[in-house]
């Protein structure tokens, strides 16, 4: 299996990213696996983990008192989970439950902020990544908030 | 050179009772509540003899003229529209069976009832010519398409329509601008059986223009003599001197491709301060069609009724769908009413769909004029297109 | 007064024998619901003549003494022997319709309307973007491809739901993606703890990709704020706008181009739509209220 500083460039998160770059942030990163049913993380926890997904499939979910967890999100091959490691307190905000096997990248978040301060370009190519991502995220939830296909008033 | 002739007031009467005799309903101006307004007429007396009115924008008054003219004013309350297109048409009948189970539709063979006092076939007398123009918008948008309204068709087939030549535009009037008026041209809206120009100086008498075959069999059962020149010569005068006298002004240059970019004008904010939506401007306006649809059943919900009823975009339930309205705002509202009434029109028909009449402006109760808001439009910055005369300028410059 | 016949459409056409105006009987022969509030009927004219209909169009389906209602056909055009209709249950009229037993009569005016016309993306891939109940007028465009499955090269079905349960023709969906070769793609607003299936809007799946922008017809149905967002994630992928359609829905009272509710500008949508080109609508569309 190629290293992980081999297989960043092909993933669609890290396109485009400078070779040099890759293998940097790739000391701040490990192959990981997850059994279906495993939490890669839970609400309120010290959020810092960057994954990204390299196969496999994980909801994110808001648990309540009563009922089931519901399924706010999930995150499929070449998806990438998680930002709260970029936003102080560094707390997750939800669960994250692999519903397959599924394996992944995870990124340190303190070794990758460390990187970014020490190089404010490197900074800013994760960062443009990651600001992206939370775009479509947030305007998905958006529009699902309008529930666009809920019955009429 | 058009088929003239000449009659005299009692060869008016003549021709009424010559489509009488015919079985027509014959219906004209009359006086009634202090407006002029259409009604079933037997004697050239019920006519407004003498009368005259003042129209501008939320002002209509009628006023003595100190002559006898039959047809001196403008624009009556009312156009020929109502006559054609009533504003309640039942559509069918249908009845239930207690189960539920079986369903019969009949389609409405009653309608325009057996009364012949007041029911077709209808002979219009003194139609305007933007009204006559308008009545060749609603023969395109209601015969002329893919679906028509097989009603309204067979009723305006059977009409027999006497038009007549403006003397005295009024306030509100700008047909010189829509090209519909002030003299009726064959060939331009409706087409009309017989044309009258009244001429009041030196005898009251009426030129006669003749339209159609069927106009010339009712004139010659009168037995009129051809115009003279010079009387040929006075009924021209009577509608040039009347283009010269229109109440109002609206420059159709590029209006459609005005209006589909003022989309976001603030003007719209303007007018949407002052429109109370309350709907009059559509119901007096001669070209406007729209119409919604009322079912109603008896108490046993066995027998029902389909009616098609006049409707208007300003109405707040006019674009509901799924739980809300689509233009909820006045504002939206009248933007619609104009661009349609000015631009989409002509995309839909090929013709603008409005003829100048006027009426609009004198029944808005807020006096809003649609030619005051096309002048406006032109003017106001962030309407897209410069002001006529303006240079073109670009950031660049 | 004469019969109610021929004025208005051309001699010989099929609209000059049938007063469009005068609902035409047709009888529940069956009910099935599909989820909570969603039903389909199937029904069969009472006069037995086969009511021949193109992809997209729709009726007006009429609730005695109550009213009637614009609905798309979601039956199989090749079988005009029948009329299926998925209806929701939003109101009055459509609460009539779908508690409709088999046996009831119901009136029905049309077909209505211009249709998907799927056939103009042969040869090339296919995108059909559903939301919610769009996929129901979409359905006979998908079964015309499905009969013509070789004419086409990739066939995408990118579908969003409000939840799991709400998941229209689900049987179906599994038969297009194995029987024939359909790349369905579902994905969910929010889901229950064991849906294992995607979550997010369906304009997420377009981003995705599979599909040859060049060559693609996209056809889409659903809530027009989805459609509106799906078009730009389309144009982005570079799918050109006029290979784009859509089916709107605005106010409708007469289906037919005489009662003027159903405008959006110079569009009537009952005759000049419901379904239009996207290079045509962008411009209807970016504004509120119009």
């Amino acid at each position: 299996m190629e290293s992980i500083a081999e297989y960043l460039p092909q993933h669609p998160f890290f396109a485009g990213l400078d070779e040099s770059v890759a293998a940097l942030v790739a000391g701040c990163a490990v192959n990981v696996h997850f059994r279906p049913g495993q939490h890669l993380f839970h609400e309120g926890e010290p959020a810092d983990t960057f994954y990204v997904i390299r196969h496999g499939r994980v909801s994110l979910e808001v648990h309540a008192p009563a009922g089931p967890p519901v399924v706010v999100d999930s995150a499929h091959d070449d998806d990438v989970v998680g930002w709260s490691w970029l936003v102080p307190p560094y707390r997750w905000l939800f669960d994250a439950r692999a519903t397959e096997e599924t394996s992944a990248i995870a990124f340190d978040g303190a070794c990758l902020r460390g990187k970014c301060e020490a190089d404010p370009a490197v900074g800013y190519a994760l960062l443009q990544r990651v600001v992206t991502v939370m775009s479509t995220r947030l305007h998905s939830a958006r529009i699902r908030l309008l529930d666009l296909y809920g019955a009429s008033r | 050179m058009a088929d003239t002739r000449l009659i005299t007031l009692e060869g008016l009467q003549s021709l009424v009772d010559a489509l009488l005799a015919e079985g027509y309903t014959v219906i004209g101006p009359t006086v009634r509540s202090g407006a002029i307004v259409n009604a079933p007429i037997r004697n050239i007396d019920e006519l407004p003899r003498g009368w005259g009115d003042e129209q501008d924008a939320a002002r209509y008054r009628l006023r003595r003229r100190d002559d006898e003219a039959l047809f001196g004013f403008a624009a009556g309350a009312q156009s020929a529209k109502p006559v054609f297109f009533p504003t309640d048409e039942l559509l069918w009948r249908g009845r239930r069976t207690p189960d539920g189970a079986r369903l019969e539709v009949r389609p409405d063979e009653e309608a325009d009832a057996a009364d012949s006092e007041t029911g077709p076939p209808y002979a219009l007398l003194g139609v305007r010519s933007c009204d006559l123009s308008a009545l060749g918008i609603h023969d395109t948008v209601l015969t002329q398409r893919r679906f028509g309204d097989a009603h309204y068709a067979t009723r305006r087939a059977d009409a027999f329509v006497v038009a007549v030549a403006c003397s005295d535009p009024g306030g509100t009037c700008f047909c010189v601008s829509m090209g519909t008026g002030p003299r009726p041209e064959q060939g331009r809206g409706a087409p009309f059986d017989l044309s009258l120009t009244e001429l009041l100086d030196g005898g009251h008498r009426f030129v006669v223009e003749i339209g159609t075959e069927r106009g010339a069999t009712l004139l010659d059962g009168l037995e009129a003599a051809p115009a003279p020149a010079a009387d040929l010569d006075s009924a021209a005068y009577v509608t040039t001197q009347a283009e010269q006298r229109m109440g109002r002004r609206l420059d159709t240059e590029g209006i459609k491709e005005l209006l589909y970019a003022s989309v976001d004008s603030p003007r719209w904010d303007d007018v949407a301060s002052r429109c109370l939506s309350c709907t009059n401007c559509t119901m007096v306006c001669p070209t406007c069609f729209c119409t919604t649809v009322e079912d109603v059943s008896d108490l046993t919900g066995h027998e029902a009724e389909r009616h098609r009823v006049w409707d208007s975009c300003f109405n707040a339930d006019f674009s509901y769908i799924h739980g809300s309205t689509v233009r909820e705002s006045t504002r939206s509202r009248y933007r619609q009413w104009m661009t349609h009434k000015l631009a989409s029109w002509q995309d839909q028909f090929g013709s603008s769909g409005c003829v100048g009449c006027g009426r609009c402006v004198t029944w808005c109760p807020a006096a809003i004029d649609i030619t005051a808001e096309a002048a406006a439009l032109r003017g106001t910055p962030g309407s897209h297109l410069p002001p006529a005369g303006a240079p073109v300028t670009s950031p660049d410059d | 007064m004469t019969a109610l016949t021929g004025r208005g459409p051309s001699p010989g056409s099929p609209e000059e024998t049938q007063d469009p105006f005068l609902p035409r009987p047709f009888v529940v022969s069956e009910r099935r619901q599909d989820t909570r509030d969603t039903y389909t009927l199937v029904l069969e004219p009472v006069d037995g003549e086969p009511t021949e209909f193109a992809a997209g169009q729709f009726t007006m389906m009429h609730a005695f003494g109550s009213g009637e209602v614009p609905i798309s056909i979601s039956g199989d055009p090749a079988r005009p022997d029948l009329l299926e209709h998925t209806i929701r249950n939003v109101g009055a009229v459509t609460r009539f319709l779908v508690q409709a037993t088999p046996g009831t009569e119901i009136g029905i005016r049309g077909p209505f309307g211009t249709g998907w016309e799927v056939s103009a993306g042969r040869g090339g891939d296919v995108v059909f973007v559903a939301g919610g109940i769009g996929l129901a007028p979409l359905r006979p465009a998908i079964l015309e491809v499905c009969a013509a499955r070789a004419e086409y090269r990739r066939v995408l079905l990118l579908y969003g739901a409000r939840t799991p349960e709400d998941i229209l023709f689900g049987d179906e969906l599994r038969r297009w993606g194995d029987e024939h070769a359909i790349d369905v793609q579902v994905t969910v607003d929010n889901g229950q703890h064991a849906w294992r299936g995607r979550v997010g809007l369906v304009t997420q799946l377009i981003a995705r990709g599979g599909f040859d922008a060049a060559t693609t017809l996209a056809l889409a149905c659903g809530p027009e704020v989805m459609m509106r967002y799906a078009a730009a994630v389309l144009a982005e992928r570079g799918v050109p706008k006029a290979r784009m359609r859509l089916s709107m829905e605005r106010n409708m009272k007469c289906g037919v181009g005489l009662c003027g509710h159903c405008q959006l500008r110079e569009y009537f949508l009952c005759v000049d739509g419901p379904v239009l080109t996207y290079d045509v609508l962008e411009p209807l569309m970016s504004r509120a209220e119009l």
